[in-house]
């Protein structure tokens, strides 16, 4: 068949998977072409990286076939994918920090000299060499921990190049990204497709694909919904196939009506776990009825400062008040009976319990208090009905209010923690990532809740690296880079370019 | 908009509950046969006949009202360390050390029991057995406190301090606790008062009952109550816990310290209702078999019941099994062992049987690769 069109590099026909009650993959179809760039979109949970992982050979399909360079092949594991030329970036980096770049790529295939010792300088040369034929600048001496991540994530592709790779997989690599980066990366992938390499892009952000994608493949719910190329698409029209109905995009919303002073920190210090200082010095006011956004690249101390604020982590100097009321030193549970509610940066770390029933997440911080519990003893009853009305009220889809919230997708996780924060009074509403790694209709409904209470007139401190995300739903925005609020400016103000420029650290 | 139709509530929960307990039986019941059937083998292969053997231990656990009685005694100790275990467990700590616990509750609960005279029975052998699940609780403290502000872990320290109980109760049953009434040669403490003795009923040791109650008040504590709740949100996500204001530190030292109260108590039944009197050496291993009793019974404070009978059965009938088939009767340690092994080792159970992990493990695997 289209096997005989020596352009194709790479053909999946027919590709199941099947794992307990989820079809993760159900017949798709996919090729490749020599030298393009193929967007494969799609929502959390749509198959893509299940797709994506029979290709690079660590799961095996239960129906279907691969073709690589015309011929049929059986991956049994990553090592036959990479013999065939399948390289693979994945979202989380798979580097040693301790080594250097040259050694981090030889790893797993050293070059050895004899007696058993890496050739060093052979690998030095090797990978400079790389760098050099691919316009990927980087010198392979460095220690890995002493790279900005943009260039992390250099070394996994020359790694990949490394291994003869001819076919490039990359999940998600813009995600952890500045603006500026991700563009430095369109124009190496660009180079790398000059020089005939085929690439899979792994992404949910509309504009990117449209930016660099030759051609769009959309993936919903385990099949292919559609192809499409750039030139005859937009975002909308994308959305659309991803969620299959119509979305939009724009969060609708009026102008803020700022209050009073709610929240207000003053040169705040927080170290991370290494005791470094991550927080150094920052400042910011939220008043009531606006939405202030924290843009910042992942990294930049954001999570320290949240959980600082929130009362997960002690602040070193500096002060919180909330509502007139010095929070600098409260436990979390005196934060929360200030009515101040917050959305975890890890949902699945702070934010619930998976072996817990939806019905005991929706109480998590709740559970001590009437109607919950009776001199300390459980009402069950009244846990389950609280968890019957928000499941409905918030569009949590679970087949019953006792089913484990590791069970459901990232979106419905998400709906839960928003459900139990948003159906109590609240002041404050503390939102770190709300939105991350979840599908479009849960993103479209988390940020309408999340206006909705802005309207409430509760005061709103918004932490997202997703730019789009700040720009679209804040009132003001402040940008957050290495420990410290550098700008703040009214959302009238902030392209952007600018935007971006505070986020790597240049002023603006 | 309000509540769920009660019929959909009772059906979500039946449902939930009988698939919930299949998954936790299925597991240490084909364990259970396993052991058995290796046993079995090791039992033919030293010459023996398997089924006699194996008759005989029948009849010896529970061929006679008797021998139900002594299944039942050897059973009691087992329930409660077994359930100071898989109380720790429920937040996440590793209790190593029930044995020490279970020493300090016994010697202290004989000294109460012989010390005091004159009490009435309804006083004194309640009294006796508080105290001894107090001496207990005191002794979980321990490593408890030092894990929260020394960062100590609890199982390195509780097995320190199995030792040192075991000093301890020698040091007491050999010097000022000493049975010094004449004829007496060996290191123990004088025989408790009547008054402090837990009578036995019919058959069925009173001992064996309050165990049994404990189990129900350990399911309800942990899953009716707010400190339930409290404690199995540290131990199912520290973090999540810290979130949602819970004292981790707290619930930390309060666990181990019921966790050892529950041993220690445990100990005191022991010295109450069958020793008489504390006797080093008397109580060796009730504390390490409390391990082996969580984990076959899936910390499960129901699932402890069956799984101290069982070894308790086994612990009983092994004489009877010695006696008339002539196997040693350590192959009973074997065949725990075994079927410990195969709990343990649930992977290949679950192999065997064909279960695959829950829906939830597969799902979070299928994603884990870069998912997001």
């Amino acid at each position: 068949m289209s096997n005989n069109d020596a352009s194709i590099v790479l053909e999946a026909k027919g590709i199941t998977k099947q794992f307990p009650g989820v079809l993760a993959n159900d017949r798709v179809d996919l090729t490749l072409r020599r030298g393009e760039i193929l967007a494969l979109l799609g929502e959390n949970g749509a198959g893509k990286s299940t797709l994506m992982n029979v290709l690079y050979g660590l799961y095996t399909p239960d129906a279907g076939e691969i073709w690589i360079k015309g011929e049929h092949v059986i991956l049994q594991n990553p090592g036959d994918a990479i013999a065939r030329g399948v390289g693979m970036v994945h979202q989380h980096f798979q580097l040693v920090p301790v080594m250097t770049v040259a050694e981090n790529v030889i790893l797993g295939s050293e070059i050895t000299k004899l007696g058993g010792y890496i050739d060093k300088r052979e690998a030095n040369r090797r990978v400079r060499e790389l760098s050099e034929q691919y316009g990927l600048e980087i010198d392979p001496t460095i220690e890995v921990e002493d790279l900005p991540v943009g260039l992390q994530q250099r070394v996994e592709i020359i790694k990949a190049l490394y291994r003869q790779a001819d076919i490039l997989i990359l999940d998600e690599p813009t995600a952890v990204l500045t603006p500026q980066e991700s563009n430095e990366l369109f124009r190496i992938m660009h180079d790398l497709t000059e020089k005939g390499v085929s690439i899979i892009f792994i992404t949910h952000k509309l504009k990117e694909v449209l930016a660099i994608a030759d051609r769009i493949v959309v993936l919903r719910g385990g099949r292919s919904v559609g192809a499409a190329l750039p030139s005859e698409s937009t975002e909308a029209s994308l959305a659309e196939l991803m969620v299959g109905r119509k979305v939009i995009l724009q969060v609708d919303k009026d102008e803020a009506v700022p209050g009073k002073l709610v929240l207000e920190i003053d040169g705040l210090h927080v170290q991370d776990d290494r005791k470094h200082e991550a927080v150094k010095g920052l400042s910011l006011q939220v008043y009531a009825g606006e939405i202030l956004g924290v843009a910042g690249v992942q990294g930049n101390g954001q999570r320290e400062f949240v959980e600082a604020l929130t009362g997960l982590r002690p602040s070193t100097e500096g002060k919180i008040t909330i509502m007139g009321e010095d929070a600098t030193h409260l436990t979390p549970r005196r934060i929360t009976e200030l009515d101040v509610a917050h959305i975890p940066e890890d949902r699945e770390k702070h934010g619930l319990v998976m072996p817990y029933s939806i019905a005991d997440n929706l109480v998590l911080n709740r559970y001590y208090r009437a109607p919950y519990s009776k001199n300390a003893i459980l009402d069950r009853e009244k846990i389950a009905e609280n968890g019957a009305k928000l499941v409905k009220q918030f569009d949590v889809r679970t087949p019953s209010i006792y089913t484990h919230a590791s069970s459901l997708s990232g979106g419905n996780k998400q709906k839960v923690i928003v459900a139990r924060e948003f159906s109590r009074p609240v002041k404050l509403l503390i939102a770190n990532q709300p939105t991350r790694g979840i599908d479009v209709g849960s993103i479209e409904f988390i940020h309408n809740q999340i206006v909705a209470q802005r309207d409430a007139g509760v005061a709103v401190l918004l932490v997202s690296a997703e730019l789009d995300e700040v720009l679209s739903l804040a009132d003001r925005v402040a940008v957050m880079f290495d420990g410290r609020i550098v700008k703040t400016l009214p959302i009238e103000e902030a392209t952007r370019e600018k935007i971006g420029l505070l986020m790597a650290g240049s002023e603006a | 908009m309000t509540s769920v139709p009660a019929q959909d509530k009772g059906k979500d929960r039946a449902i939930g509950a009988v698939r919930r307990i299949w998954r936790s039986i299925s597991v240490p019941l084909v364990a259970v046969l396993l052991g058995l059937l290796i046993g079995g083998i090791l039992l033919f292969v030293s010459g023996a006949n398997p089924f006699e053997a194996y008759g005989a231990l029948i009849k010896g656990a529970f061929g006679t009202p008797v021998a139900v009685q002594r299944t039942l005694e050897k059973a009691t100790p087992l329930v409660f360390s077994g359930l100071a275990v898989a109380f720790a467990f429920k937040a996440g700590l590793f209790n190593i050390g029930a044995q020490g616990q279970l020493l300090i509750g016994a010697i202290v609960a004989a000294y109460v029991g012989f010390a005091i005279e004159g009490l009435p029975a309804i006083i004194h052998a309640p009294l006796a057995l508080l105290i001894g699940g107090l001496a207990g609780a005191l002794y979980g403290y321990i490593p408890g406190v030092l894990k929260v502000y020394t960062g100590a872990h609890e199982v390195i320290v509780t097995i320190m301090l199995n030792y040192v109980a075991i000093n301890i109760t020698d040091y007491l049953a050999d010097g000022p606790w000493k049975d010094l009434s004449p004829g007496n040669v060996v290191a123990r403490t004088p025989k408790i008062q009547p008054s402090a003795e837990i009578p036995i009923l019919g058959n069925i040791p009173l001992g064996f009952i309050f165990a049994v109650l404990a189990a129900i008040i350990v399911w309800w504590l942990l899953y009716r109550t707010t400190l339930g709740y409290e404690i199995r949100t540290v131990g199912l996500n520290a973090s999540a816990a810290q979130y949602a204001g819970i004292r981790v530190a707290r619930m930390v030292i309060l666990t181990m310290m019921i966790s050892g109260f529950l041993a220690g108590f445990g100990g005191a039944v022991e010295t109450l209702g069958i020793v008489g009197r504390y006797q080093p050496g008397f109580n060796a291993g009730l504390g390490f078999d409390g391990i082996t009793v969580a984990l076959l019974g899936k910390t499960s404070p129901f699932g402890v019941i069956p799984a101290a009978l069982l070894m308790g059965a086994m612990r009983a009938g092994a004489s009877q099994m010695q006696f008339s088939a002539g196997v040693a009767k350590e192959i009973t340690d074997v065949i725990t062992a075994f079927i410990l092994f195969f709990v343990a080792a649930d992977v290949i159970v679950k192999w065997l049987i064909r279960q695959r992990d829950s829906d939830d493990e597969r799902i979070m695997l299928s994603s884990g690769w870069g998912g997001n």
